[in-house]
Formats: C-alpha cells, structure tokens, sequence
C-alpha cells in the first residue's frame, strides 16, 4: 500500500510543510534524571528519545573487561506507545540489537575510553516516539548525555537522515517518507568533518549517494550549532549556580559578566 | 590570546574546541592534542596553571586524590580485601591490613581474621574511609587504621554531585541541632544521630564491639526527624547545584524549622525554591 500523500508537491513542499533541505525543529532537554550521570532527551519533530549514562563505573561482567579501556554497553528499549499500532516488542528483537550495536559502533572511536580501563560505561537508550529518524536521534542524543555526563570526547557526533525522491534529495525524513524512500543516515564529526557512521539499509542509486552525503554532512554542522548552545547554555547555568553561592556580595552583576566572557 | 586566561575568569568550552596551540602550552587533563592545537574533550571550564591548560568538567565521576575523606559502600568480599564501591570509576579496595582489627591496633593478621571478614565488613555495610594509595590501573586503595574512621551507622546516605562537595578542614561536622554530618569528597554524605566525643574516640580502649556492630543506636523521634530534615535541606541545594557549606546548611535548617511544616514537604519544589532564596538573600 503506497501513500497517498506527495512526497514532495510541486510548489517544493514535503507533506509535513517542509522545504527539501529543511530540517524538523529540535528541542533539547538536559536536565537531571535520578541518579543517572548524564542524561538527555532530545526531539526531533515527533521523534522522542531519551538517553540515560551510567558511568564510567565497575564493570558488571568481569569477563566483558579489558585492561587498558572503557567497554561501551548499549542498550535500548523501545516503549510500546512509540508508534501507531500499539505493540510490545522483545528487548532480544533483530532490529533493536541492531541499532544497539550501531550506537555502540559509532561512539567506540569518539570517546577517549583508554583514560578509564577496566570499566564501563552504560548507555540506556529509551524510545518514547517514533516518526523517522531514530537512529540519527538516538545518536544525537548519546552525544549530548555523554557530555552532560563528563565521559571525554574528541568532539560531538551530529547524525542527520536523508533520502531521494525521483532525483530530489530530501533530508530528515519522517517516518511517512521513510516507507516509500530509499533513505540512508550520515553522523559527522563536525570539527574534522571525518564521518563515524553511514548506515543504508535501502538500495539508494550510487549517483544520488554522493550528494545525500555531502548534504548530510553540511546538515550536521548545522546540528551542531544547535548541540553546542545547549550545552553551553546547561555548563554556564550549572557553573553560574556554583558561583553564586561561593561569592554571595556581587551576586547581582555577575549574570551581566558571564554574558560578556561567553562569546569569545 | 594571553588576556581572557587570567586568574579567576570562567572561559567556557565544549567537546572539540579548540582551545590554543600546543607549542605554547601544556595539555592536562580534559583535553587532547590534534594538529598542534589543544583540543578540549569535555564540557567545563577553562583552567591555566602556567603552561598547563586543563578543563574540569562541571558534572562528572569522582576523581580520587590521596588523603582525601570517602564514604563508600561495600560490595563484594575477595581474598585479603574488600571491594568498595565509591562512587569512582572503579570500585576502590580496602585490605584486611589497612583495617584496625578488634584486640589492638598493632597486632599481627592472623589466618583466622582471613576466615571472619564478614564480621568486620559484610556486603552493603557503610564505612568511611581515607585514600591511601592508587594501584597502577587507577583504582584507589583505602584505609580505616583512624579510630574516626569505620564502619557507618544510626544514620543516613545522601548522594550528591562530587563537584558540590569541597576540601574543608574537617569533614566531619557536627550541627548544634544534634546531628554529624560526614561530607565524603566522593558526593556520599552520612547523616547520623551526634555521638559524644568521648565515646567516638576510646583512644586506648579500642573497641571492636562497638566499632563493627551492626546495630543501631536508640534514636529518639526528634532526632530522627532533625536528621531527615538535614538530608532533605541537602538534597534541594543539590538539585539548585549549590555547593555544601555548613553555614549554608545551618541557615537552611533555622529556616525549615520557622516553616514548621512536615519535613517531606520541603522536598516540593516551591518550598525548596523558597528556601534557595530565602538563605541566598541572607548573606
């Protein structure tokens, strides 16, 4: 059953009202969860993910431990009333491992796992909603927990999807794009541009491959900016609520420096 | 670029910043270096040293140093040693040699101590601690050869953030309200009943009874509910990321009594931002 909808009217216009090369609005959540490290709950348009860190902490499976690095475990859970048809899928399901692995493969080469050896670091991915795109918000999400939780990076990773209509590059697919789209999803480095992760699971035309990827990549530096300012936005809140309480007398003024001392 | 690394100015980075060359400085800890240029790995603040350029991470694990005060929680007993868990990236260990056994404080371990040590120190046993060494993988060794140091009770464990917690004279504080306070730089903090000085330290009389029971104390409902108060008033300046300082403490206890209200209703997040604001308009 293929849509009804167009994918992509001739006025230019995708069926959700955005353009080709626009992205969905994202909405970034940083604040505390329990007793987790780091956390984050990232939107992007109707896809809902929330990541939890545990860790660096002692390894739970002795044998799982190496000596001279950090061991990486991913897990994810996708909830029930994630998607349209309400359903409860195993956690030992083919696809969910699969994405586990993905995130796990992709942040292996971008955290500094050697400063921690003989521990691990626990990655809870939880799938509140679903409208395309997860993979590349459940890596944007691991990205920010993973700084919210002080675990070192050599940069950000910024994933973005994108698909072809006829010849058309879209990006950001939703999930009605998604089922009638060859489609791929690109994760960047933004400052080096070096790419940890290209996952195509649909057979995508090899001319159109090397435009969706430079598209994908120009994307993510645009997701990057929007990844940096709420980090930066939670470090200074965080950094300002210590200041405040050490020195109390100048408290008025110092919100007025901070400002000043941020864009350098 | 030499003018905004002055002393005392906060300079904020994120994960693969650049932050200067590295023919000029130093990397330390929270960066790396790619292409002659020191890179920031976390998010935090800028720290100089000299030539040394470093950046602490606002919220991160705890990161031990020797001599520093831990309150830990003991999760598995092995040959000759117990496993802690400290809130580190490792669980730290404490050798049965670095523990005062029952019967002096200078006597010789014997087989038969090997054979007990789940009457000094079982599974999910509270203890406070000091860090005595490192091993050479990072993990932390301690130690309880202080008679101020031991195993935790008629009290309460408080997790907060370990950047919220720092280096004072003395970690053991003692409120007029009736309640000790243990501030572990590792974020665990213990809550207990106030116990008379004499009775802390036997000096001589070394009392292994006292020191490894696993028994409570009578605690009177006043002190009781001083000690949850405490730990509920700790809990709110955690969440606001305040850092820990007893007249800080003490002027949030005066205000929750004035309140005169349930102590679980302090943890409503009006009455804790009423609180943050009262005591922050005080000094």
């Amino acid at each position: 059953m293929s849509s009804r909808v167009e994918i992509l009217n001739d006025g230019g216009y995708r069926s959700d009202g955005r353009r080709q090369y626009e992205l969905r609005d994202i909405s970034i959540d940083t604040s505390q969860q329990g007793s987790a490290d780091g956390c984050c709950t990232l939107r992007h348009g109707l896809t809902e993910v929330l990541v939890t860190i545990f860790g660096p902490r002692e390894a739970k499976m002795r044998s799982q431990t190496l000596h001279d690095r950090a061991v990486i475990n991913v897990e994810v859970n996708v909830l029930p009333f994630s998607t349209g048809e309400r359903r409860r899928r195993a956690r030992a399901d083919r696809r969910i491992l699969e994405l586990a692995a993905t995130i796990k493969s992709t942040f292996e080469p971008v955290v500094q796992t050697a400063l921690y050896p003989r521990s691990q670091v626990d990655i809870y991915v939880q799938v509140l909603q679903q409208d395309g795109g997860l993979l590349h918000a459940c890596v944007n999400a691991t990205t920010l927990a993973l700084i919210c939780a002080g675990i070192p990076m050599t940069d950000f990773v910024c994933a973005v999807s994108g698909g072809v209509h006829s010849t058309e590059p879209l990006l950001d697919l939703t999930m009605l794009e998604e089922n009638d789209l060859p489609h791929m999803t690109v994760a960047v480095m933004p400052r080096t541009g070096k790419v940890t992760l290209v996952a195509l699971e649909t057979r995508l035309h090899v001319d159109r491959f090397a435009e969706i990827f430079k598209l994908a990549g120009e994307a993510g530096q645009a997701l990057h900016k929007e990844m940096k300012r709420a980090v930066r936005n939670r470090t200074s809140r965080l950094v300002d609520a210590m200041e405040t309480s050490m020195k109390q007398p100048v408290g008025g003024e110092r919100d007025v420096v901070m400002e000043d001392r941020m864009d350098f | 670029m030499d003018e905004d690394w002055e002393e005392g100015s906060h300079r904020l980075t994120s994960p693969g910043e650049p932050l200067t060359s590295s023919q000029a400085f130093m990397r330390g800890h929270g960066t790396y270096i790619d292409n002659e240029e020191v890179i920031s790995s976390v998010a935090g603040t800028v720290e100089r040293v000299n030539k040394l350029i470093s950046v602490r991470a606002v919220r991160s694990r705890y990161n031990p140093e020797v001599g520093d005060l831990v309150v830990g929680r003991i999760t598995e007993v092995q040959p000759r040693r117990w496993k802690v868990d400290a809130n580190s990236r490792q669980d730290a260990v404490l050798m049965l040699s670095s523990v005062n056994l029952p019967g002096g404080v200078q006597r010789r371990k014997l087989e038969s101590d090997e054979l007990q040590m789940r009457t000094f120190f079982e599974e999910g046993d509270l203890l406070v601690a000091e860090v005595q060494a490192f091993f050479a993988d990072g993990a932390m060794s301690l130690h309880t050869r202080s008679l101020r140091y031991g195993k935790l009770r008629n009290g309460q464990l408080v997790t907060i953030s370990p950047a919220l917690i720092r280096r004072l004279k003395s970690h053991f504080l003692s409120l007029p309200c009736g309640v000790d306070l243990i501030l572990g730089l590792n974020g665990y903090i213990w809550v207990s009943k106030h116990v008379k000085q004499t009775e802390q330290e036997g000096e001589e009389a070394f009392d292994a009874e006292a020191v490894y029971s696993n028994k409570n104390d009578d605690i009177d409902d006043a002190t009781r509910l001083a000690v949850s108060r405490v730990s509920n008033i700790i809990r709110i300046l955690a969440a606001h990321f305040i850092p820990l300082t007893d007249t800080l403490l003490l002027d949030a206890y005066e205000w929750a009594v004035e309140q005169e209200g349930d102590v679980k209703e302090l943890l409503q997040a009006d009455t804790g931002d009423a609180m943050i604001a009262t005591i922050a308009a005080r000094d």
